[in-house]
Order: structure tokens, then sequence, then C-alpha cells
């Protein structure tokens, strides 16, 4: 097949590179070109651009850059600095995946003739079996999943990505960088947002961008506690205050209002609810969609808030309106607004669909 | 690059590997590379020799040129809209102003003369646009600084020119001329800025002086010696290799015109130079585009590559007028000495089916042709 691989300057792009050239697909490279600002995160940089290349080269693999910097700037960047405006919490390495890799990529992949679009996720695609459609699975290395930050693809989608990297534990996949040579084997995994700099932080960013309001910070009850510098950077489940042996027990955010300036904090038991809602919920197939529209419910399954975090069962009830209500079983704590809720099967291994925390 | 310049340059590389900048018998000989080129340059540019700075490529003589006036003589730098970075950054970094330029790229006289007064130091016009080909009239940008901006130095990027014009007619009224090696059959790393006259700038580079203190460093010899070979071969055969440029050219954006829809030829024949072939393409992105291309063997360009490697949407375009769905569908096919018949037909086969890929509703125009596969 004719691959066209998603190639970050990471080990595990890298990696799969190799293993789709071993595999003896014709490969070729690309770097898409997002930001053109600082970056040091270790993803898509100047830097980074560099390191894909050379890997590239060094597997004998033609390499490209593509310029999508204005998708980024409108699909993740504006998005990103919007969310905070109204006082949510986003993940822009899942929007990233929604309007430029799994999209605006994968457009001129199949534009330029590719079979296929490759990337270094851990997570794997599950070709249609027992009378159900393409799914995404969790990457062998549990640790090292990236199945939640591509929770939305979909049938088509799936049925042209190809994610090597997924069957294999992260320390093989360093071994076999090592082994190949390539220079990438020891690079650090990137962390954060790639275009927020480690020097500069959120909160610059941000700032130099949209007005920062100081806010109010009040117990649930009401009584005023102190001030924060900036509400629009304040997320529903932060810690605030120590805990400790004579000291108060931590309070947490449980809600954030900008409009109002406020931010409220609460014990830990303020923070957990009997549900969530979320939005912009998309099923993996159309399949599930109809067989969930017909009872108005899923379940039950268990469902996933945080790139790392462990999932919770719950049962899914679907609202006429397309909102979907995550009925936790056990008290849960209230998902930051903006933040991605992903629903597995009861296996906890295959996406079932996804949303927005509202 | 030409084989004449790479013949010359060897023996620089072997046998005669000193530094000119010696006193002893083997750097004298290198040395006698140097001033021979010097000479030569010196003549095509239509300058005396003593006037003639090497430098590492067109960008440091055109950064030489910018920052160098303004940082010895103060005042402001003035130049076009359309100017190659190396110029356009080094004004924006001196605060310098930027003036418009018309629909086929060129400065806009009545825009320049209302941005000249006697606070400006350097206007800076390029000989010939390197993205679209067009051809400023430089003794027509002189008349007007010599009028509203009498004390101002004239600086022109000719890093395209050398190869299509008489430069030592067409600039004889400027004051700084940049030239690169490479864009003349020469090797990449070596370029030039004539320094005319009176005219004094502050050196870039400090250290032992070279260049008449103007460019310290050690000579690239090798290089220095190839650019000059390079030189005089262009200018012995110019003549004919425009002649022959243009015809191909001509049968290429004729034929492309003709069989590809919506393939618009950018800047008109009479106001460019005989080897830019600068399109539009509606309705395609030139990544893609170029991305087919250089799998069918044609090798292209759209704008300018920036570090990444990523195509950046063209500045000049933009300054042009040329709207932004249309600079996105922008190619650069550049035609030079080396260009053959061959290359004309190959891109006639490619180009016509590469887009039509990329916009498979469009109807085929009649002898497109079955073309070659390009995946």
């Amino acid at each position: 097949m004719k691959v066209l691989v998603a190639m970050s300057g990471g080990v595990d792009s890298s990696v799969a590179a190799a293993l789709l050239r071993d595999a003896g697909h014709e490969v070729v490279g690309v770097t898409m070109k997002l930001w053109g600002g600082e970056s040091d995160t270790g993803c898509c940089s100047v830097a980074d651009v560099d390191d894909a290349r050379r890997v590239a080269q060094q597997l004998g693999l033609d390499h490209v850059v593509f310029n999508f910097g204005d998708d980024f700037a409108a699909h993740v960047v504006e998005p990103y600095l919007e969310a905070h405006v109204a006082g949510q919490t986003p993940n822009p390495c899942v929007e990233c995946n929604r309007h430029l890799k799994f999209a605006r990529l994968a457009e001129r992949a199949e534009q330029l003739g590719f079979d296929a679009l490759a990337t270094g996720h851990h997570a794997r695609v599950a070709p249609p079996a027992d009378g159900r459609g393409w799914r995404l699975g969790r990457g062998v290395d549990r640790a090292k999943d990236q199945s939640y930050v591509l929770h939305m693809l979909g049938q088509r989608d799936l049925a042209r990505t190809l994610l090597p990297v997924g069957q294999l534990r992260k320390a093989e996949v360093r071994a076999r960088a090592a082994a190949l040579g390539l220079r990438t084997a020891g690079k650090a995994d990137s962390q954060d947002v790639c275009f927020i700099t480690s020097q500069h932080g959120r909160r610059a960013f941000v700032g130099t961008r949209r007005p920062l309001h100081p806010g109010t910070v009040v117990d649930t009850g009401g009584r005023r506690l102190g001030e924060v510098p900036a509400v629009e950077l304040v997320t529903v489940g932060q810690r605030k205050g120590l805990g400790g042996p004579g000291g108060e027990p931590a309070r947490y955010v449980v809600d954030v209002d900008v409009p109002a300036r406020r931010v409220t904090v609460g014990w830990h038991d303020d923070l957990l609810v009997e549900e969530q809602d979320a939005l912009a919920w998309r099923w993996v197939d159309g399949v599930i969609e109809d067989a969930v529209l017909a009872a108005g419910t899923a379940g039950p399954v268990l469902v996933q808030v945080s790139a790392h975090g462990r999932p919770r069962p719950a049962t899914l009830v679907l609202a006429d309106s397309g909102v979907v209500t995550v009925r936790w079983h056990d008290r849960e704590r209230r998902v930051a607004p903006g933040q991605s809720v992903v629903a597995y099967d009861r296996t906890d291994e295959l996406v079932l669909g996804g949303g927005l925390a509202a | 690059m030409r084989p004449e310049a790479v013949e010359a340059m060897l023996p620089f590389l072997t046998e005669r590997f000193a530094n000119p900048s010696g006193s002893h018998g083997a750097s004298r000989d290198a040395r006698r590379g140097v001033d021979e080129a010097r000479d030569v340059v010196a003549e095509a540019l239509g300058g005396a020799p003593g006037e003639v700075v090497f430098t590492g490529c067109g960008t440091e003589a055109d950064n030489l040129a910018v920052l160098g006036t303004v940082r010895r003589h103060g005042g402001v730098a003035v130049c076009s809209a359309a100017e190659h970075h190396a110029v356009l950054h080094a004004v924006e970094h001196v605060g310098g102003r930027v003036v418009a330029v018309d629909a086929a790229g060129a400065v806009d006289l009545d825009a320049l003369a209302d941005a000249l007064d006697e606070s400006v130091r350097v206007v800076s016009v390029m000989a010939v646009n390197n993205e679209v080909g067009t051809i400023t009239p430089l003794d027509e940008v002189a008349a007007v600084v010599r009028e509203r901006a009498p004390g101002a130095v004239l600086h022109t990027d000719a890093v395209q020119g050398l190869q299509w014009l008489d430069l030592a007619v067409a600039a004889a009224d400027f004051d700084l001329v940049a030239v690169s090696a490479h864009k003349f059959g020469g090797p990449k790393g070596v370029g030039a800025l004539l320094v005319r006259g009176n005219t004094s700038v502050e050196p870039l580079l400090m250290g032992g002086g070279q260049e008449r203190d103007r460019r310290s460093g050690t000579h690239n010899v090798a290089g220095i010696v190839a650019m000059a070979e390079a030189m005089r071969v262009t200018v012995a055969t110019r003549t004919e290799t425009v002649a022959r440029v243009q015809a191909l050219r001509d049968r290429l954006v004729d034929g492309l015109v003709a069989q590809v829809p919506g393939l618009r030829e950018t800047v008109p024949r009479d106001r460019k130079v005989a080897g830019s072939a600068h399109v539009c393409v509606e309705g395609v992105e030139n990544e893609s585009l170029l991305f087919l291309l250089d799998r069918g063997g044609v090798c292209a360009s759209a704008a300018s590559a920036c570090s990444s490697g990523a195509m950046d949407p063209s500045h000049v375009l933009a300054a042009m007028g040329v709207p932004r769905e249309v600079a996105g569908g922008a190619l650069r096919l550049s035609l030079g000495w080396a260009s053959r018949d061959e290359d004309i037909d190959r891109v006639l086969e490619v180009l016509p089916a590469a887009v039509q890929r990329l916009q498979p509703e469009r109807p085929e125009r009649p002898g497109a042709g079955v073309g070659v596969p390009v995946a």
C-alpha cells in the first residue's frame, strides 16, 4: 500500500515509519507545519521537523512538509483561546487530531493517491469482525495508551488509518529505534501543548491574546475566601489550598463562572456528581448509534475523562437533543467543561464513542 | 553549475589551496585567482575592481547594502513590497518603509515618490523579481529617487538579473548592486556587492579586514573563481541564451494555458525575463500540485520555503493584489541556461494530468492526453 506517515519528530512516529517500510509498504513521511511561533515541547517545532526529516533519510524514505498553519490557527488555537474566555478547559491535542491529522491531512493523503494515513499513536485499529464494524482499540502498553485522544475516528477514518506502534510496548518501541540507529531513540516524549512553551507558559500565551480578569473565590455557601488573578485560567477540579496534619483539607474548584468573575471551591465531596453531560457526541459506528437511539441508553460501559485516567463504569443515556448523559455507577468528579469524555466497551478495550464535557 | 565554472574551481580545491591573505608564493598564487575573478565581476557589473566586495551569498550582499548603509549613515531605508526577504526583513529590521508594487509586481513609482523625503538614506528595488520574473525599470526608479531624495543611496538586488540583463547598463545609476553566483551557473555560497564610487557601508563582518575592511573573513577562493567564470560565460552567451530560453518558455506557457483549465500566466511577457514561467492554477493547492509534479520528475516551487521546509504563502503575490485563493494555486516554473526541449515536454506531460487529478470534476480539455501516471 501507499502509506503517508505523519512524523512528529518523536520516537513513536519514527518507529511507525520503519515498521511500515519493513512490512513492504511504499512509505512517505510527512510533518505538518502547524505553529509558526515558539515551540519547545517536542512536537512539530522546526527542530522536530529536522528530526523527522533526518529519520526519514535514515530510513530511506521521502519526507515532505505541509503547511497547515491557517487550519491550525482556525481550528485549534482560536477555539483554545475562546474556550478559556468561556471558562472551559480545552484539549487542543484532541482538536488537532479531529481537524488536522484525521481531516485535513487525511484528505490530502487521499487526494495524493495514498491508500492510508499512519501515525505513531499508541492505539490499535481493529478491522470489522464478529458482525461489527471497524473499531479503535487501546494500545498494548496501557500506560501509554492514546486511544482517548483518537476517540473521534469513525468508520471511514479507521478504514484508512494504520497505527503500527499500538502493538508494541513503549520500551520495545525505543529498543527498535535504537536497533535501527534512529536519532530519536532516546528523545523524550512530548509533553503538553505544542504551542505553549515551557518558558512562557499558558498564562502568557492566553494573556497576550485575550484579556484575563481577576476573580473572587467563594465557597459553596457563597462566602468570600479570596481572589485569583485570572479566572479564565482556572479549571474545575483544580486543587486549591493544601491539606495536611493540623491544616485544612484541600479545597477543589467546583465551578468557574467567567462572566460573574467567580470561582467556587468546595471540599472533595462537593466535586462528586452522579451524572455528567457530554455534548457533540460521536459514535464510532452508525450501527451503535442506531442501537443507542432505539434503546435510549447504552451500557454498562466504561467512561474515561482524561488522557490517562482510570475508566469508570457508567450507563449512557441519550436525550432527544443529542446530549449524552453519563450516569456514573458510583459518584465521580465533575469533569471540567471542554474536556473529552470517552466511552469504552465492557472489555475496556474498544472505543464506542466520545464527546465534550458540558 | 556551468561545467566551465566547475573546471575553473577545481585547482583551487587542490593544488592552489593557499589562503590568499598570506604573503608567501602559494598565497600569492591563490590571491591572483581572486584578483582575476574580481576583474571579471567588475566588468560584468560595470564597475571598477576595487568596488567589488565578495560575500558569502546574495542575502549577505543585500543585508550589507541595507544594514550597512543605515548603520553607517543613519536615516531611513525604503524598499518595495515585492523584495526578496533578504531585503525586506533587513528594511523592516531597521524600521524602514515598504512601498506598494503594481499588479505586475514592479514598484509603483508614484507610491515610491510619496515615500521619499530627505530622511531617506537607502532605496532598495530589485532588478528582477525572483518569484514572478518582473523587470523593474531601474532608470526610472533612479530618476524618481534623485529628484525626491537626492541624498539617498540606490541599491538593487540584482540576483535574478545578471543572466537576463546587461546589468552594467541597466544598473548604471545604482550605487549598490548585489548578485549571487548560483543563479547564473556558479556555486552556492558565494555572492558579491558592487559598492560604487564614494559609497560606503558599515561592514557586517569585522575581523581581518579583507575586501578593504568591507567584508572580513577568509576568502572562499574556489567559489569566487567559479563565480567569476560562470559570470564570464553567462555574459558572453547571454544574447543567444535569452532567445533560446524565451522560445522554450513561450512553448511551455502556451502549452499549459491551452491544456490546463483554470491556469493563468501571472505576468505579461513584455514585463518579465525570458526564463520566468510563473502561473496560477485555479482550484488546486500548490503543495499538492508540487508533490505530484515531483513524483512525475518535475522540480518546481511555489513561493518560498521556510526553515522547516514548508511553503509559506507568497508575499509577492499578496503585494501584487492576487487573491489568496488564487495565490494558493501559484506555481513557479523557472527556466535557465540549462533548460532543454525535453524539460518542456516533460512538464507538458505531467502537469495537466496532475492538475486533473486534483480537480477531478473538471472536464478534460481536448489535447490534455493520457499523461504520465503520477503516483
